[in-house]
């Protein structure tokens, strides 16, 4: 009896370790961690998908394109500020992913663009999208969706983990 | 695209870039009170509720003005967000503020549209749009450049100016409003002007 609850008390334990295990996700040469999108305003269409992509190998790779059943057009975007002026643009020819490189994409740059968005995006929900990229090929990537002010860079409003 | 359209698109983009600087100048300006200042002025607008709303409505209280529309996947968004963060750290003295949020694409971002973005953040936010022409007449007199800009797999996205603007309670221009910085400095600078 004491063995069974032993057995049982690790088996919990893996069981909640799990999820922390989850976070980075490796694809051949490539490591995928930290996704997430902010929850979006009442009625909006667009939202917004952010991660980090780190390329561990000799040559480089492409993030081409994604799909997820959130967005009925997902696209690769860049953002800018030029003189005070936002300026956003899809990426044609995809994102390079550099061999032995870190692309960071975060709010205020390289971003997931989800377009003709299918439902809101609550903090605290999840969505799935496919990443398809040139050499990796597809990998399944979860979203964490946090609360709006997320990952500001400044001070303590947010919580970036 | 015409070359004159093309020339006079970097024209508006320079534009929009030396009010940035100047303005980044004047904020660090020792007397802000004695400054000149062209940034602003009238203007005829729809609100999220379908009113015909001009400047003299947000008159007598000091208030905060940004260009923006709801296709926008980051920085409309976040500037709504914390631009609520810090009227909520107002309190009551949030009433005595208001903030402007105007659309510079009103084609897709009708008073109803508005109405519903903007429920999600906090209620001295007003949402405005117009006729094209009513949209051109208030980017002009904020000195706002913004363009549509076709995207490759369908629909547009803005490029816009993304400066925001705090008025007195004339309606005159006094700085850019820092947001980037902890939401209680942000207020404490707001609480100053009341
Ligand atoms: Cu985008």
């Amino acid at each position: 009896m004491r063995m069974f609850a032993a057995g049982f008390a690790l088996l919990v334990a893996l069981v909640a370790a799990q999820p922390l295990a989850a976070h980075d996700i490796t694809k051949g040469d490539l490591v995928i961690s930290a996704p997430w999108s902010r929850a979006t305003p009442a009625g909006a269409e667009v939202a917004a998908g952010y991660l980090v992509i780190t390329n561990k190998g000799l040559s480089a790779d492409r993030l081409v394109s994604l799909s997820t059943e959130i967005s009925g057009q997902p696209e690769v975007h860049e953002m800018s500020n030029e003189g005070g002026v936002m300026k956003m643009r899809a990426l044609k020819d995809g994102l390079a992913i550099p061999a032995g490189a870190t692309v960071k994409l975060q709010p205020a740059g390289y971003h997931l663009m989800l377009m003709k968005l299918k439902k809101p995006l609550v903090a605290g929900q999840h969505y799935k999208a496919t990443l398809i990229f040139e050499k990796a090929g597809p990998v399944e990537v979860d979203f964490e969706v946090r609360a709006m002010g997320a990952g500001q860079q400044k001070g303590h409003t947010g919580h970036n983990h | 695209m015409s070359r004159s359209i093309r020339t006079l698109a970097v024209l508006a983009a320079f534009a929009a870039g030396a009010l940035a600087l100047t303005a980044g100048i004047f904020a660090f300006g020792p007397s802000e009170q004695t400054r000149p200042s062209s940034v602003g002025g009238p203007f005829q607008l729809v609100d999220q509720n379908g009113k015909t709303v001009t400047d003299a409505d947000f008159r007598g209280k000091p208030f905060l003005v940004f260009f923006g529309f709801t296709h926008c996947p980051d920085i409309c968004p976040t500037t709504l967000f914390e631009v609520s963060e810090v009227f909520n750290r107002l309190g009551p003295d949030a009433e005595k503020v208001s903030a402007i949020f105007i659309t510079v694409d009103p084609e897709r971002d009708t008073p109803e549209k508005l109405k519903l973005y903007l429920s999600s953040f906090h209620p001295r936010i007003s949402g405005l749009s117009g006729t094209n022409e009513q949209i051109e007449a208030v980017k002009k007199a904020y000195y706002v450049y913004a363009k549509r800009v076709p995207l490759e797999g369908g629909g547009y996205t803005m490029d816009h100016t993304a400066i925001v603007y705090l008025m007195d309670k004339n309606g005159k221009f006094i700085a850019p409003f820092n947001l980037k910085r902890d939401a209680d400095a942000a207020a404490a600078d707001l609480r100053k002007r009341l």
